[in-house]
């Protein structure tokens, strides 16, 4: 007989059963396109979608240029290719084609964002948060949209955008990140669907913050979304992202762009929340392939953009979203948890491209790996020629919770000129059993002190998301912990 | 209070504890002392439910039940508390949330409110003047950096603060000067009521010249070979436990 083992075998069972909570599926009629990629298919969305010649011409020369590309092989990750051909690209649900109103929206659909924590109608809508939900390939609703646009702040689905402000768009468009960027963003670049539009006019401080809720619901349906903010001079947007999928025991590939341009004086806040299906807990079948572009340009003086991330979901994770800072003086921030647990992998981290003088960066990445999953902290910093007087702080710090999981650091590091300065701090942390057990010993049960441990590890980056979502956050890192312990 | 009934128990397939059996009664301190390798830390380990313990044969009676198939949160719970020879840190938990966490667990266990940080600060401002320290020494990091001194102080706090029906101190005296030991008993002295029992695991005597047991056993080979009061202990200190190690014919 042995004394109770800090976590008893009931606990261990009762937290496995503690499933993936936003696996449902919701039964609707949807029109999906057959698979494969191809001119054909192109056409059909962009036709679809009602788009300006422009836009098909962008598409039409992603995938040209995609046919010399070949799938990236030097991440720290294992996984079979991708077959781009076993994919459909376009799924949406069988409503009116416009959606004036939230009365034509399916309930269904409603009912599945509410389910989600995100209600839409109008008596339910959340407080001091706009969002625009979007259900596979299309955007359902957006709320608070009317509001908004009496300040100038235009925030609306990206196939809406094309539609009544091609001209901002355009100037934009693949600025940030060309179709030529790498693999899944030249995929996006000729197959995306929808995403959010998001434009701040000069002077103006968006009065609310905005969110985009991504939902895949399609089984062998990929999500290509493209979002993209321009902040004109003087202006400031904190936005958020999140998402969820149901549990299939297909890959689905996630394959999205985000592009940010910050104009003189403008802040540009970026905050994700990324809980897409992990896969199956024992098995690892199924779960999402999250392989996404995320670039700021900084391109004004005194400009700053931050990414905050919480990365929790997927199967694979791959994604570094970072600054490019043209701008003088401008700032680019990353800060990010990513927990890894059960199979998962992830390689992520950032970029920190410094061209402008006294440009300044700060990277906190906080990376949890457990069960037998494997973590990666990939980053670059380069600074240019040009960037006198640059300055960048990184503390990429890991954690692992019990012995089959791994923890990776590659930073890389690139200084042309003499005048910038450059810190890099790293710490590899184990949550050891005398520490559950010292928690234990005061009442505090296993999976409450590895919560605490964990929150406590990752504190530095959760006070940098907006306040609404901080304390969701926390729940949701307890969450896919409880899940992890056993 | 405390019952241990005849236990076998090995640590990573060593028997440690060869038949021990201890009775403690409420409002007692028992003083179990003994020389290094004894055993004596494991039965802390033992009745506060350590993982590492692998029990043969035996029983564990807290009140009069069998605590032996409780995990360690929940034997805590019931008042079990244990003042840890070495506290591990804890990087990124600040102390004072941790010890109101650990209140807070005990309140809702008992079926009452939660208090709020605002509360909790006021109310422990009394104890934290007992064990010697400020306010400052909840803003740091859980036992990171902190002295000797400082952790076992931190120590006497929570046992203060949680109100413990059975208190484990396992080697408190060891790593404090001679004033903070003074302060860290005092401490413990104000702790001492009717209801409550203190298992002393020490050393050296000269802790229980500022707590002053009931009883006192002398625990060698995983198991008591003596008790006796504390006069026991003073013996110890004048002759050593040779000439208590002796064989018996």
């Amino acid at each position: 007989m042995k004394n109770e083992s800090v976590l008893s075998k009931k606990k261990i069972q009762e937290m496995a059963d503690t499933s993936y909570k936003y696996g449902f599926k919701t039964d609707i009629e949807s029109e999906t396109a057959p698979k494969g990629l191809s001119e054909e298919v192109i056409r059909m969305i962009s036709k679809k979608k009602n788009e300006p010649e422009f836009m098909l011409k962008f598409r039409l020369k992603a995938l040209k240029h995609l046919s010399k590309m070949t799938e990236p092989e030097w991440s720290n990750l294992k996984y079979p290719k991708v077959d781009l051909q076993d994919i459909s690209y376009y799924s949406e649900p069988k409503v009116k084609k416009k959606l004036d109103s939230l009365d034509d929206v399916d309930p269904e659909i409603l009912r599945t964002f509410e389910k989600l924590g995100i209600p839409l109608t109008e008596q339910k809508k959340l407080a001091n948060v706009a969002v625009d939900a979007i259900f596979d390939s299309v955007s359902v609703a957006t709320t608070f949209k009317d509001k908004l646009l009496k300040v100038g702040v235009i925030f609306c689905p990206f196939s809406e955008a094309l539609e009544k402000y091609p001209d901002i768009v355009k100037k934009y468009l693949g600025t940030v990140v060309p179709h030529t960027d790498n693999y899944f963003a030249c995929v996006n670049a000729a197959a995306f669907t929808e995403g959010s539009f998001v434009y701040i006019p000069k002077d103006t401080l968006c009065p609310m913050e905005l969110s985009t809720y991504f939902r895949i619901n399609t089984e062998e349906t990929g999500q290509f979304e493209r979002t993209l903010i321009v902040c004109e001079d003087n202006s400031y947007v904190s936005y958020l992202e999140g998402c969820t999928a149901p549990q299939f025991d297909t890959n689905q590939l996630h394959a999205a762009v985000v592009e940010l341009v910050a104009l003189d004086n403008a802040e540009i806040k970026y905050s994700t929340v990324q809980n897409w299906y992990a896969g199956d807990p024992v098995t690892g079948k199924g779960g999402i392939y999250n392989f996404v572009t995320k670039r700021g340009k900084c391109q004004g003086k005194k400009s700053k953009i931050s990414w905050t991330q919480i990365e929790t979901g997927s199967a694979i994770t791959w994604k570094y979203p970072g600054c490019v800072l043209i701008g003088e003086g401008s700032i680019g921030e990353f800060y990010s948890v990513a927990l890894t647990t059960h199979n998962q992998q992830a390689d992520t981290g950032t970029k920190m491209i410094h061209i402008g003088k006294n440009t300044k960066s700060t990277i906190i990445s906080k990376g949890i790996s457990a069960g037998k999953s494997q973590n990666t902290y990939r980053g670059l910093v380069q600074m240019n020629k040009s960037a006198k007087g640059a300055d960048n702080f990184t503390q990429c710090d890991s954690m692992l919770i019990g012995d089959k999981c791994g923890a990776h650091t590659f930073p890389y590091i690139d200084v042309r000129n003499a005048s910038s300065t450059l810190g890099h701090e790293a710490a590899t942390v184990k949550v050891t059993d005398e520490q559950l057990f010292y928690f234990q010993q005061r009442g505090i049960s296993a999976e409450d002190a590895l919560t605490t441990i964990v929150n406590g590890f990752c504190k530095d980056v959760f006070k940098k998301l907006p306040t609404e979502f901080a304390v969701e956050a926390t729940q949701l890192l307890g969450l896919r912990l409880e899940e992890s312990v056993g | 209070m405390l019952e241990i009934k005849n236990v076998v128990a090995s640590i990573n397939g060593v028997k440690i504890l060869k038949g021990t059996s201890l009775t403690i009664k409420p409002g007692e301190v028992h003083a179990v002392m003994g020389p290094n390798g004894s055993g004596k830390s494991t039965l802390s380990k033992l009745v506060s439910g350590h993982p590492d313990v692998e029990i043969e044969s035996g029983d564990i009676l807290f009140n009069g039940e069998s605590i032996l198939d409780d995990d360690p949160d929940i034997r805590a719970l019931k008042g079990v508390f244990m003042a840890f020879q070495y506290p591990v840190e804890v990087p990124g938990v600040q102390n004072g949330s941790f010890l109101r966490m650990a209140y807070n667990a005990k309140r809702k266990y008992k079926g009452l409110d939660e208090v709020d940080p605002m509360d909790f600060e006021e109310l422990i401002q009394e104890k934290l003047k007992w064990v010697g320290m400020n306010e400052s020494f909840l803003d740091r990091p859980l036992n990171q950096g902190f002295s000797g001194g400082e952790k076992k102080r931190n120590e006497i706090l929570q046992l203060a603060v949680l109100e413990p029906m059975l208190s484990i101190l396992d080697e408190t005296d060891s790593g404090l000067d001679i004033d903070a030991l003074r302060t860290v008993s005092e401490a413990v002295n104000r702790m001492i009521t009717k209801e409550r029992s203190f298992l002393v695991i020490t050393h050296y005597q000269r802790l229980l010249n500022h707590i002053v047991p009931d009883v006192v056993h002398i625990f060698s080979e995983g198991k008591i070979i003596k008790t006796g009061d504390k006069t026991l202990a003073l013996e110890v200190e004048e002759k050593g436990y040779d000439w208590l190690l002796q064989p018996v014919s």
